[in-house]
């Protein structure tokens, strides 16, 4: 049995807020009748005059950060995924995006591993509807350390931005040496064969994934491509220089996300490479453990890298 | 309090309208019935009421006016010009292709403006935002928001209106342009407000009606509201939508619409004529 330690990247931000706090009196967050679940609460450790529960109405929540940017505060705007973005998304589009209110939107409980509530909570287009919107930046953290990251990144960024959060529990994978830079994908593994591209929790899967076909002989690469706005386009321009095939990874309708974002650029720079995608296959999540609709959706490390070998057999 | 002479304040919601026809012109689309019904709201405000001039125009501690119901931040432009935050000559550039002056607000793009609104319902809840960081930072000064009578029929004015009586900011006030009409017809028929002073009472407001182009009684209710108590106030304003150009009033036809020249020339006849005390 493993003993190393697992947190949610929900736990992480939670750890990087409490610093910022600290660290600066700008801070704020906002939050609808959620905060410890989303961990947003856990400001209130520092200053609790800085914790605003705007009761379960998300339209006001976003409408008031942004006043709250107006005047110069750093505003943490907190839910579950699916309702930050889908409940909210004109007031993002409005008062956050379109003046560049310095509002950071967090979405708690992203993906499938959201797990028993079923679809009405499994935000499985957030992503889409978030990278759509001009000024944004979005940011999928893969591990909890990443989040702290992201978070810390994204106080100094000064502008709006769509934080992804998952309530999945793994152990900090993304190696240590790893610089996080807003917009730089991070190469996790080296291959030529194949190259995994994912973001989020489920990239451990493709790491295992990645050990499953690389005891078959096979070298397979894998990417963390954390930040899918502004995406980074160089980072995949090299990539094809070295890969043939590619596979995205992501908890996420395959539509409007990390692979439509790849999709994209492979399309204008990629000449002769094949895509994958890996996902929600434009339908709606259900109840299940969060193990167990991995697996149905083909996320989990077996799925992935069948889907990977028939891919190199093509 | 400033002592307002009331037929100046009078004459300047007047020359507002002016401006506004001439702003708008010929052929071109514009919301003409809102901006007309709410320039005695907008004139009281600017002119008499707030803590707010060119100079002051990005004080910390400046009043901040906002106009929740986007559509008519023409009346917003006009005043701004006229206290100087805006060049006269620039408000015949409104809507064009690189202009300042956006068809409905954008703070980025021009000056003295609060807020992003146009989409309706969600200046309320910025305000409010505005209120409590002030209120965090210790900064002292009042709100005060145009809403439009149609726009109530959103939901969010009333998340927001709980969030201010939640939370006691008495320094927001909001000023209900309440002509009865809007994009397709009567709000009464498309769906009823009413009965809206009892609404925002319920809702922890304290509220009060006044007939929205009798100016004495506009910066009478104003002049009562000094933004210290806890409570939040409404202002429910009773006008006529198109006030002062008789084929626009009491119509929803010319809630966006553009005039022919020969209605043009009758409505400047018309606003010339009361300027001039015909």
């Amino acid at each position: 049995m493993s003993t190393t330690k697992t947190r949610e990247t929900r736990d992480g931000y939670g750890e990087a807020l409490v610093r910022l706090a600290h660290a600066h009196k700008d801070v704020v967050a906002l939050d609808c009748d959620l905060g410890r679940s989303t961990r947003a609460h856990r400001i209130t450790e520092v200053d609790a005059a800085r914790f605003f529960d705007m009761g379960i109405a998300e339209q006001d929540m976003i409408s008031t950060a942004a006043g709250m940017a107006k005047m110069g505060k750093t505003v943490f705007v907190n839910s579950f995924a699916v309702f930050v973005t889908g409940r909210a998304f004109d007031q993002i589009r409005q008062q956050v995006c379109l003046p560049r209110a310095n509002v950071k939107v967090c979405g708690s409980s992203a993906g499938i591993t959201q797990g028993a509530d079923g679809a009405t909570h499994q935000s499985v287009v957030d992503v889409a509807l978030m990278r759509s919107l001009p000024n944004m930046t979005v940011i999928v953290p893969a591990d909890a350390r990443q989040a702290e990251q992201a978070v810390e990144a994204l106080y100094e960024l000064k502008r709006p931005a769509y934080l992804r959060l998952s309530r999945y529990p793994t152990p900090d994978f993304v190696p240590t040496e790893c610089d996080f830079r807003i917009g730089r994908a991070q190469v996790l593994r080296e291959g030529e064969d194949i190259c995994l591209c994912g973001c989020g929790p489920v990239l451990l899967n493709a790491l295992a994934a990645a050990d499953l076909l690389g005891g078959e002989g096979f070298r397979v690469g894998v990417v963390n491509f954390h930040t899918l706005k502004p995406f980074d386009a160089e980072a995949v321009a090299d990539l094809v220089g070295k890969y043939r095939r590619f596979v995205s990874v992501e908890e996420h309708s395959i539509i409007g996300g990390l692979g439509s974002a790849l999709a994209e650029v492979l399309a204008e720079r990629g000449m002769g490479t094949r895509l994958l995608r890996l996902g929600v296959a434009d339908t709606f999540g259900e109840s299940g453990s969060a193990d167990e609709l991995l697996a149905k959706h083909g996320l989990d490390a077996m799925s992935i890298a069948a889907a990977a070998r028939q891919l190199l057999k093509d | 309090m400033m002592q307002s002479n009331m037929q100046e304040l009078e004459r300047t919601a007047w020359r507002m309208r002016l401006e506004l026809l001439r702003m708008f012109g010929v052929g071109k689309a514009h919301h003409f019935g809102g901006s007309l019904s709410c320039t005695e709201l907008v004139t009281a405000l600017y002119f008499h009421k707030m803590h707010y001039s060119a100079a002051l125009q990005n004080a910390p501690e400046r009043d901040r006016f906002i106009m929740s119901k986007g559509h008519t931040v023409p009346a917003q432009y006009v005043a701004l010009a006229m206290l100087g935050v805006l060049p006269m000559e620039e408000l015949c550039t409104i809507k064009r292709l690189g202009s300042r002056l956006q068809g409905h607000p954008d703070i980025l793009k021009t000056p003295g403006l609060e807020t992003p609104t146009g989409s309706l319902g969600q200046g309320l809840s910025y305000a409010n935002g505005i209120a409590l960081a002030a209120r965090l930072d210790g900064l002292r000064f009042n709100l005060y928001l145009i809403m439009g009578d149609g726009e109530l029929q959103e939901g969010q004015p009333w998340e927001a209106a709980m969030t201010a009586s939640h939370h006691a900011l008495g320094n927001v006030c909001v000023l209900i342009d309440r002509n009865g009409h809007q994009s397709q017809g009567r709000v009464s028929e498309i769906m009823n407000i009413e009965p809206l002073e009892r609404k925002w009472e319920a809702f922890g407001w304290d509220a009060v009606r006044v007939d929205g182009h009798d100016m004495a009684a506009v910066c009478g209710a104003l002049d009562r509201f000094d933004g210290k108590g806890k409570r939040p106030l409404a202002i429910i304003a009773d006008t006529v939508k198109g006030k002062g150009i008789s084929f626009m009033e009491n119509t929803f036809k010319f809630h966006n619409a553009n005039l022919t020249e020969e209605q043009f020339r009758l409505a400047e006849r018309e606003l010339l004529a009361r300027l001039e005390g015909r």
